[in-house]
């Protein structure tokens, strides 16, 4: 999708399973300047619900996912 | 007679519940009296079909319906009674995202395909949308509540637009039967006498006679289970104002204790719930390792989490509901549990999320909270 924003910081969280998608999200936003745009890219289904969520519960964005030529999901937040 | 004492620590009701006093009770009698074939003309065979004209009898009182529109089935029958309805009236299905995984695989294959309607945040179906789906539907079909998270569907304000428009609504209680009132306007009822305290295994199919419905092939449960289903329901049905009042009291302080006590989790359905059942999902927890953590530790619970699940796909009612998925927990109250048994679990839990975090080394990454 063009209208996402580039990533500043590209996780690469394909094979891993539930919760740690959103643990290294966690990990990385904690570690970027406010503003950061994260991708991470996953296989695990729960990463649809679960980075969202993460967002709400964090105060994070959430600004939308697309899929990679892999059939991987990516999912795009910025910190604030 | 005393109620069930189901063991301590067993938070799983909506999984299976120790029988209750009458289910058990009737199982004996009816294992006694009613071994014979009852489509048998000799005696024996006589009184095997009046037991089970009696257990029709007794359940189709409970439920408002006539005798010979109670059937006492197999449990797991739901998605052969809808493929049943679907061939003799074939037609598209309006349900919501959220029913059980058997009927959303039913109603994809639907000859005219399904209207599947989405939920909220907290569970609940979109009305409008449902409502505006119904015309030329073959059939409808709502949970009474969802046996996830405890919402409860507006299923008479359904049940009124399915009228309106002449589509026959089949109402999944499942989750509510024998624990609160069977809501009115079904024109089909499945529930399962394991919500009651009844056997495990036999499934409850009500048919109102005006449908017309084709007579479906559904495998019929033995004699025993029937009557301990029939009587522990009229047991449970005797008791279940009490019971939901002190499990609503009991499911509000884990809610409200774990909130305090445990950091960053999601509390999940909404107050308009079925009092015994209430779920929460935890932020950086491996679900499995938490629902054996809180084993090793003397407490039965179900999780929703795709590390518990067999295909490894996480609960769809969680997704449908844009909840979080890892850790979760459904903690279902049986008839009879323990006062002990929920402070207990609500001392255990916190202790068991730490640990199961401590695992995965976020503690840099959780919410700190300040213990009372």
């Amino acid at each position: 999708m063009s209208d996402l924003p580039r990533a500043d910081v590209r996780l690469n969280e394909r094979g891993h399973r539930c919760p740690m998608p959103v643990v290294s999200v966690a990990r990385a936003a904690k570690a970027a300047p406010p503003g950061t745009v994260i991708a991470v890219t996953c296989t695990d289904p729960g990463a649809a619900s679960d980075i969202p969520a993460w967002c709400e519960m964090r105060g994070v964005d959430y600004l939308g996912s697309h899929t990679e030529a892999d059939g991987a999901i990516s999912y795009l937040v910025r910190t604030r | 007679m005393t109620g069930p004492h189901p063991p301590p620590g067993f938070l799983d009701s909506a999984s299976g519940q120790p029988l209750n006093p009458a289910a058990l009770e009737a199982w004996q009698v009816a294992a006694e009296a009613g071994w014979a074939d009852p489509v048998r003309l000799y005696r024996e065979g006589r009184r095997a079909a009046l037991l089970a004209d009696s257990a029709r009898e007794a359940v189709g009182a409970r439920i408002g319906a006539r005798p010979d529109e109670v059937h006492l089935v197999a449990d797991g029958c739901l998605p052969a009674l809808l493929r049943g309805w679907l061939a003799h009236s074939p037609g598209r299905v309006v349900c919501s995202a959220v029913e059980h995984s058997s009927v959303l695989g039913v109603a994809d294959a639907a000859p005219l395909g399904a209207s599947i309607i989405g939920v909220d945040r907290v569970g609940r179906i979109d009305g409008m949308a449902y409502d505006a789906a119904l015309p030329g539907a073959s059939i409808a079909i709502i949970q009474s509540a969802n046996h996830e998270v405890g919402t409860r569907q507006p299923v008479e304000e359904i049940a009124r637009a399915c009228s309106a428009v002449g589509v026959p609504l089949l109402v999944d209680a499942g989750v509510t039967i024998g624990r609160e009132a069977v809501p009115e306007g079904w024109s089909m009822l499945v529930g399962r006498a394991a919500t009651w305290g009844g056997p495990p295994g036999v499934a409850l199919v009500a048919i109102r006679r005006h449908l017309h419905a084709p007579p479906f092939d559904l495998p019929r449960a033995g004699l025993p289970a029937a009557l301990a289903a029939a009587r522990g329901l009229e047991w449970a049905d005797d008791h279940r104002d009490a019971d939901a009042l002190r499990a609503r009291i009991l499911t509000d302080r884990i809610r409200a204790s774990l909130a305090a006590r445990v950091p960053d989790i999601a509390l999940l359905g909404d107050e308009d719930r079925v009092g015994y059942l209430t779920a929460l999902s935890c932020l950086f927890v491996d679900g499995e390792a938490l629902v054996l953590g809180l084993d090793r530790a003397g407490y039965a619970i179900s999780s929703g989490s795709s590390c518990v699940s067999d295909l490894r796909r996480p609960s769809h009612v969680l997704m449908a509901m844009g909840a979080l998925t890892q850790g979760n927990v459904r903690v279902s109250l049986p008839f009879g549990v323990s006062d002990e048994t929920i402070e207990g679990f609500v001392e255990t839990f916190p202790r068991v999320i730490a640990d199961v975090r401590a695992m995965l080394d976020v503690d840099d990454l959780t919410t700190k909270v300040t213990d009372e």
